[in-house]
């Protein structure tokens, strides 16, 4: 089936099997960014953005993206290198396969929330596992990202 | 002084790998590549009667279909171990007898995913079913056997005896033990469990394979193991290794699961049977339900102790299940013994022994702390209860009884700890932690709070064993190649190897390129794993350095005709002061490779070291308990760590603070369970929880440095120990919040709940003021 909508800013034709997961086709066309770490919608390796908003491209049917605009870090990737400067300082990528996934949540974050208090960060961002850091590191990229005090 | 070493540097590979670029394996299949998918036991325990492929093979789109007929008939270990391997050669890369739910049963190829999945339906198996082995404390006296086949091979004397079901028997006893508890005034004994644990990192097994140029077999692997990996597919593919070329691209995280290989050779044999290029790429499922994880065991702790608290007489018996086959059978379960024991060296005897026994599980491999968790958990709640018992406090006992820096143990046989600030790491973590205010508990609006510590140690590398090789090359614009077979997966050690490099030749960073774990290109290194890539590749590295250093240094002296006891070498520049003559890096790297009669430098060393300092960390645990749920909640975790000289402090905190949380879903919540069928329960993150963000509290990593002089600049391991202490401190604060010993892991609500209905915080005071028998 043929699929229109607006991928990283460029107008596109998804060609793709009914049932194929969003995930896998941008996987297919290139924007290897998106990782899928579970199968099960609980990992948040493959987060993107449909019309602005986080969302699992491993849980999204692929027709579900007809008409809508989806950014991958490849379409962010000056913003997402700023926030990846902070996370780097930190020694906080580590292994780095969950990063692109999670800095597209902390870049959402950024736009959606106004002066979060810590906790309100710890939720906006606890669908995105990670089991290298222990998440600390994270919390202090996120903090000096956002101007938090620590 | 150049200060590259301490230098909070961000890695390598930073940018590029958080920011999504194409680096891991899977990124760089080549197009067209075959699709490779498993067909697997629904069966615990199982003969392949007949096997029908016709179907599938006939399918549009199929490549091959391999069973166990169309593989060599020659067995080899997985186990990820310098040869001669001390895990048994148990393994086929298909067998017809199938050993646990999810053994490999067929090889399925295709043009895609759908196809193969399509045909994998269609093959039709036959099994005669076996009566499984699925409890492991049963294992022994069972009435099947889980290898009853002939061939099975050992390289060492290992302790086998598998009509028994016993894999390896391990013994290490130094004093009469059972002599030294009768004379001691004071005992505790207990039985701990500790659960198989999944190593969950976020890359999922996967590897990729296609024949070169030269027709020569290349897998590009998600390994900690390449070296090995290549000797592995040698063995099962029966090919020589000459024939094979191992690529680690970026690993997405291994913790010792990538110290076994999980798939390697299921997609090299797709690529030897067709030609053609070839991915397989494990789902979380299959992560989770046909690789390894660690090992689960039994171990019974007997403590004596005089009345002033000096522990006399440790006695720990050990059963260990390592599933289906043996790797890292009998040396996880050595290393519970060799990281626990020489801790409390006031001890007049010491014990180790037991038993590892096959069942017909997933197979157990490495995990990070690989068997040190196990026994630190077992020993370190022991030493809590004896605490308990003498009434003395926990920090106390352990100062009173700990090795220190400069002494021996009865295990080390006269060796002496070369470094250790493991007292030191008491101190600030109590202080830290607000130990004296807060020991043993406070009650606030119904529920408790407590704090709880344990200690733990590990190694740096395998003694006499593990031998890394590292070359580093001066380049014509005078910049250095590293080339080195270790192999980072998210840890840093690439960026530590260049700090390490950059301090021994006065530069900086940049100017090091580190090409790292290509079989064809690097020189020989286990790879990264038993806390080894600081330490001995570590060691390798400025040795290499030094190497190269004093070539650079003789061929300046020669271009500039003077000696070499006369240059000086600040980084940039040779020069002679008495002549004033100089030349700087760059003219000498041009010289070095221009014109003729020359000889480019190449600096190279080769190190192994005789023994593994251990690291250590003290670990404390603030939690609050529900004592109307027995929920606990961590709030506060404190790690004070001595890993000898902190090589750069950033990429240290975050590996210490990330190996705390594993130890916290060890601690709370990981748990690899199967049904009466032995079909594991766990087999996604919706049943086998991890720790996220809101799990864990507040973590606080400390560096109380120590200098190892054995060490590169000072330095020991850290990659380990950290995933340590958790659990027994976490199992201590809740003994001090309601008076339950919580003896098998995880600790969860249930197990908590029901230990107070079972009198858990009046036994607890009995147990405070019986100081003594």
């Amino acid at each position: 089936m043929q699929i229109e909508c607006v991928i990283n800013d460029q107008k596109t034709v998804l060609e793709a099997n009914a049932g194929e997961l969003l995930a896998d086709t941008l996987r297919a066309r290139g924007l290897l960014s998106v990782r899928k770490g579970c199968d099960t919608a609980c990992c948040g390796l493959c987060t993107v953005w449909i019309d602005g908003k986080p969302t699992l491209s491993c849980a999204v049917p692929v027709f579900r993206a007809q008409g809508k605009h989806i950014t991958t870090i490849e379409g962010v990737s000056e913003e997402a290198a700023a926030f990846a400067r902070l996370l780097a300082a930190e020694g906080a990528e580590q292994c780095g396969f969950c990063s692109p996934g999670f800095i597209m949540t902390v870049l959402a974050m950024k736009r959606e929330l106004k002066n979060p208090t810590e906790a309100d960060i710890v939720h906006y961002l606890t669908g995105n596992l990670c089991r290298c850091t222990g998440y600390m590191g994270q919390m202090r990229a996120v903090k000096k990202y956002l101007g938090v005090a620590s | 002084m150049n200060k590259v070493i301490g230098q909070a540097i961000p890695k390598l590979d930073a940018l590029p790998i958080a920011t999504g670029k194409p680096v891991y394996t899977e990124d760089l299949t080549p197009p067209n590549a075959l699709t490779v998918k498993i067909l697997r036991s629904p069966h615990a325990f199982a003969r392949i009667v007949a096997i029908d492929t016709t179907k599938a093979k006939a399918l549009s789109g199929v490549a091959c279909v391999l069973t166990y007929q169309d593989v060599p008939n020659i067995r080899f270990t997985l186990a990820g171990q310098s040869y001669p391997e001390p895990s048994p050669y148990d393994r086929l890369i298909l067998d017809p007898i199938v050993r646990y739910v999810g053994d490999a049963v067929a090889i399925i190829a295709a043009t895609d995913e759908t196809t193969a999945l399509k045909a994998m339906e269609l093959i039709e198996v036959h099994y005669e079913v076996y009566e499984p082995v699925l409890d492991f404390e049963q294992a022994m006296n069972h009435s099947s056997v889980v290898h009853p086949e002939p061939d099975l091979f050992c390289n060492y004397d290992i302790g086998m005896n598998k009509e028994r079901n016993i894999v390896c028997t391990h013994k290490i006893e130094v004093g009469d033990v059972e002599a030294e508890l009768k004379n001691c005034d004071v005992m505790v004994e207990n039985t701990y469990y500790t659960q198989a644990q999944s190593h969950a990192m976020m890359e999922t097994y996967r590897a990729v394979s296609y024949l070169d140029h030269a027709g020569r077999l290349v897998v590009i692997s998600s390994t900690q193991i390449p070296f090995h990996v290549r000797r592995q597919l040698a063995r099962a593919l029966n090919l020589p290794a000459s024939r094979i070329r191992v690529i680690k691209p970026r690993i997405g995280g291994g913790f010792g699961g990538k110290q076994t290989g999980a798939v390697e050779a299921f997609a090299a044999i797709v690529t030897l049977n067709t030609g053609k290029p070839a991915k397989i790429v494990y789902d979380r499922q299959e992560t989770f339900s046909t690789t390894t994880s660690r090992h689960a065991m039994r171990l019974t702790v007997r403590l004596g102790a005089d009345r002033e608290g000096y522990i006399r007489a440790i006695d720990i018996a050990g059963l260990s299940d390592t599933g289906a086959y043996g790797e890292h059978a009998p040396t996880t379960f050595a290393v519970v013994g060799d990281k626990t024991l020489p801790l409390y060296n006031k001890t007049r005897a010491v014990r180790f022994h037991g038993h590892v026994v096959y069942t017909n599980k997933m197979p157990a491999g490495a995990l990070r702390g690989y068997g040190a968790t196990q026994g630190t958990f077992a020993l370190e709640s022991a030493v809590n209860q004896l605490a308990a018992k003498l009434n003395m406090d926990p920090t106390e006992i352990r100062l009173k009884n700990l090795i220190r820096e400069g002494e021996t143990c009865l295990t080390y046989r006269g060796k002496k700890l070369g470094s250790s600030a493991l007292d030191r790491c008491i101190a600030r973590g109590k202080e830290l932690i607000g130990w004296n205010e807060k020991y043993p508990r406070q009650e606030i609006n119904g529920k408790i709070k407590a704090v709880g510590m344990a200690v733990t140690m590990q190694g740096s590398g395998i003694a006499g064993i593990d031998t890394a090789s590292v070359e580093i090359r001066l380049q014509d614009d005078g910049c250095y190649t590293l080339l080195t077979g270790s192999t980072d997966m998210g840890t840093g050690s690439d960026t530590i190897l260049a700090q390490m490099a950059a301090e021994a030749l006065a530069t900086t960073v940049e100017n090091v390129i580190v090409n790292a774990a290509d079989t064809d290109v690097s020189p020989y290194d286990p790879g990264s794993y038993a806390s080894s890539t600081t330490y001995v590749t570590g060691m390798a590295t400025v040795q290499a350095a030094a190497d190269l250093k004093q070539k650079m240094i003789c061929l300046a002296a020669e271009l500039l005709a003077t000696t070499p006891g006369k240059i000086d070498f600040d980084g940039k520049r040779f020069r002679d002061e008495a002549s004033a003559k100089e030349m700087t890096l760059a003219k000498l790297a041009e010289l070095s490779v221009l014109g003729t009669g020359k000889l480019q430098l190449v600096g190279n060393a080769t190190y192994g070291s005789p023994i593994s300092p251990p690291p250590f960390v003290a670990g404390f645990a603030e939690v609050e308990v529900d004592p109307e749920t027995g929920k606990v909640d961590l709030l506060r975790y404190v790690a004070a760590v001595d890993c000898g000289t902190v090589i750069n402090p950033n990429l240290a905190r975050v590996q210490a603070e990330g190996g705390i949380v594993q130890g916290i879903g060890l601690a709370l919540f990981e748990d690899v369970r199967y049904d009466a069928k032995g079909v594991m329960q766990t087999n996604s993150f919706m049943q086998y929880k991890i720790p996220c963000r809101k799990d864990v509290g507040e973590i606080q990593v400390v560096f109380e440095e120590s200098y190892e002089p054995t060490g590169p600049y000072g330095a020991k391991s850290l990659g380990e120990v950290v995933i340590n202490t958790p659990a027994p401190a976490i199992a201590h604060a809740i003994y001090n919040a309601v008076g339950v010993w919580i003896t098998r892991l995880p600790a969860t609500p249930e197990k908590v709940f029901f230990g107070m209905r079972q009198g858990g915080i009046s036994k607890m005071r009995t147990e405070d003021y019986d100081a003594g028998r």
